[in-house]
């Protein structure tokens, strides 16, 4: 055990995959970083922010592929080379860019499993940086979550620490499935104990990283630990919330939500992602429709506006959610109250 | 370049095979029995045969929308086809794919597609399994004039190269992407986008058998011996329409009667294995008896193959815990 940033996990979970099984395979742009470059420096970048740095020295060309920027070819090889034998891990980086490869994701990837009637795996994992909070404006700072988890086929993670981030990966990189694995780009230098032993955490089961009487938060990503924020300040107030890390959108683990629901009566649900059918409105509708009788108050939805992304500092922090709003959500479903019926 | 009477017998049964399935098809889809979307392949046989002719069980192709001619000719059962394209459980897929997604991994299959542009890039990926693998296999993505010019067919063009994968591009121009004239729609020629990549590039006339087969092999044989990708434009005549019901009317009349009277790729394939006594008229018509009873059976299986239970409909989506 010892001290690793989200950056260092993601990099350490990588790294020891590779090492385990020669099928496991990195492709993406500038993942080896310096192919074909002038200063002779190989492995000069590991990735755009430095995640794969060192991949290229110790696996070599062959096991560390720089690709041209042109992600539909390289998203559908990783695809293809999923099919038929290898391990690929294919780092789009900015999730933004799935608009150039959504085909390859959607079409082909999600659906071979189904579609070829149970006959084929495609051990595929695309990871990629999601979330404002960077200045990165309207291109570069989507969280796209939902986008993935609305397709059959697909497994989304979500990871919300380092630990989190190496046991889900790891996991990722084992399954015989396309997982998309979804890195907060905000979140790379935090840090926390991580075993340096390898280790996986299980799709489909959700992480109460806190149990109380009074509300359930529900949050995804970077929200989880903006949520415990939240809850610490609300705890000192008596307020007492269970806070649910679902690590997965899909498969996603609707019996502990419910169950938590059903012991709180009330919910609060936190998702960085844009508002109209995500992962929010996803949550709310299932308690909507199998727990309305536990509700005591309204769901309520911390969510940004329906709007793309802004660049300015003070619009981008008005844009997301935050623990400030979370708090605030909190105390006005703690506080209602049902109507007497007259 | 001699071939053998095996590969002469297999490659006019398998062209024979497509012939009759598909024009089976065309007289069974007027029916409504079969559900969705039919392509044919019906006129392009030797394209996909004389390919595949070149090709092994650890050697991977990627296709169309008209998937069927190339499944046939990479080996995969025409009953277990029949039943998916009527939506059976028997079928390849279980029912779950249906025409556009006949796929059997087992054989190097990788799938028809439904995606025009779909395979190209997939098939860069299993190049580089062969590649990184070391089993000496080639990848070949099908492609149509049309798909040669999604982005991502073009992409792919460029990863290959660049990558230096063991992959063949294969466009089979019929000149129609769709209703849509290729002499419009495609601008410069396919020659010079191989070259704009840097890849060889092999032509040949697609409704003769024995140019694809001596052309394919050419570059094939370039791809396999680790010299990276190339391209082989195939000039192809389409007999039916774009689907199944398409009455064709931005065709010229009389067009694909004449390709069918005088560009018959079976009719040329019997004449010339006839004429030089590489195989006898009666062993062809063996063939051709043999395969019309194997289509009988697998239309006839197919109509009364179990559907689709209801537990099917949520298996394999992705594996659940």
């Amino acid at each position: 055990m010892s001290r690793k940033s989200f950056r260092q996990a993601i990099n350490e979970a990588l790294r020891q995959e590779m090492r385990r099984d020669p099928r496991v395979i990195l492709m993406g742009e500038d993942v080896a970083g310096g192919r074909g470059g002038t200063s002779g420096v190989k492995d000069a970048w590991g990735g755009v922010l430095g995640v794969t740095k060192g991949l290229l020295t110790e696996f070599g060309e062959d096991r560390v592929l720089d690709t041209p920027i042109t992600e539909a070819s390289y998203i559908g090889a990783a695809a293809g080379a999923a099919a038929t034998g290898l391990r690929p891990v294919a780092e789009l980086m900015f999730v933004d860019f799935i608009g150039c490869c959504l085909d390859q994701i959607m079409n082909q990837a999600a659906k071979f499993r189904y579609m070829f009637g149970g006959k084929a795996r495609t051990p595929l994992v695309i990871r990629a940086m999601y979330g404002a909070g960077f200045n990165a404006a309207a291109q570069h700072s989507q969280a796209l979550y939902p986008l993935f988890t609305h397709i059959p086929g697909l497994k989304v993670v979500v990871p919300s620490s380092p630990y989190e981030a190496k046991g889900l990966l790891i996991e990722a990189i084992r399954d015989d499935d396309p997982v998309i694995f979804l890195e907060n780009k905000v979140m790379y230098d935090d840090e926390e104990d991580v075993p340096d032993e390898p280790y996986t955490i299980p799709f489909g089961e959700a992480n109460l990283t806190r149990e109380g009487d009074d509300v359930t938060i529900v949050a995804f990503g970077r929200m989880v630990n903006l949520a415990n924020q939240a809850a610490d300040r609300l705890e000192k107030d008596g307020i007492s919330c269970t806070v649910i890390d679902p690590r997965t959108t899909s498969p996603l683990d609707t019996g502990t939500i419910l169950d938590c629901v059903a012991d709180t009566g009330r919910l609060v649900i936190v998702d960085e992602s844009s508002p109209r059918c995500n992962l929010a409105t996803d949550v709310a509708a299932l308690v909507a429709e199998e727990a309305f009788d536990a509700l005591k108050a309204p769901i309520r939805r911390v969510v940004p506006p329906h709007t793309p992304v802004p660049f300015a500092t003070v619009l981008e922090n008005l844009y997301m959610p935050s623990v400030e709003k979370i708090e605030a959500a909190v105390r006005s479903v703690a506080a209602y109250r049902v109507k007497e019926e007259a | 370049m001699q071939i053998s009477r095996d590969i002469l017998t297999r490659s006019y049964r398998a062209m024979r095979t497509i012939r009759d399935f598909e024009e089976r098809l065309h007289v069974e889809f007027a029916t409504g029995e079969i559900p969705g979307f039919v392509h044919l392949y019906c006129g392009e046989e030797a394209s996909g045969v004389g390919v595949c002719a070149h090709l092994s069980d650890t050697d991977t192709i990627a296709s169309t929308h008209r998937g069927h001619g190339h499944c046939i000719a990479k080996g995969v059962a025409v009953d277990g086809m029949m039943a998916e394209i009527y939506g059976r459980q028997t079928g390849v897929c279980r029912g779950k794919g249906g025409s556009m997604h006949i796929a059997d991994l087992s054989l190097g299959m990788l799938g028809a597609n439904g995606i025009v542009g779909g395979g190209p890039p997939l098939i860069c990926g299993a190049a580089l399994s062969h590649k990184l693998l070391k089993d000496n296999g080639v990848a070949v993505a099908f492609y149509g004039d049309g798909a040669s010019n999604e982005g991502s067919t073009l992409e792919s063009l460029n990863l290959a190269t660049v990558w230096q994968l063991p992959a063949v591009f294969v466009v089979e121009d019929n000149g129609y992407g769709e209703a849509t004239g290729a002499s419009y729609a495609c601008a410069g020629t396919q020659k010079d986008r191989a070259a704009g990549f840097g890849m060889p590039y092999f032509e040949c006339d697609g409704t003769d058998f024995f140019a694809v087969y001596e052309t394919a092999g050419e570059a094939i044989a370039h791809a396999r011996s680790g010299k990276g990708p190339a391209m082989l434009h195939v000039h192809l005549s389409r007999w039916y329409g774009h689907f199944e019901g398409d009455a064709m009317t931005y065709r010229a009349e009389g067009e694909v009667a004449r390709e069918r009277a005088e560009h018959d790729c079976l009719v040329n394939f019997r004449k010339h294995v006839t004429e030089i006594s590489l195989l006898e008229a009666s062993a062809l018509d063996d063939i051709d008896a043999a395969v019309k009873s194997e289509i009988d059976a697998a239309v006839a299986a197919a109509k009364v193959a179990p559907l689709p239970e209801e537990a099917d409909l949520m298996r394999d989506v992705y594996v659940s815990y």
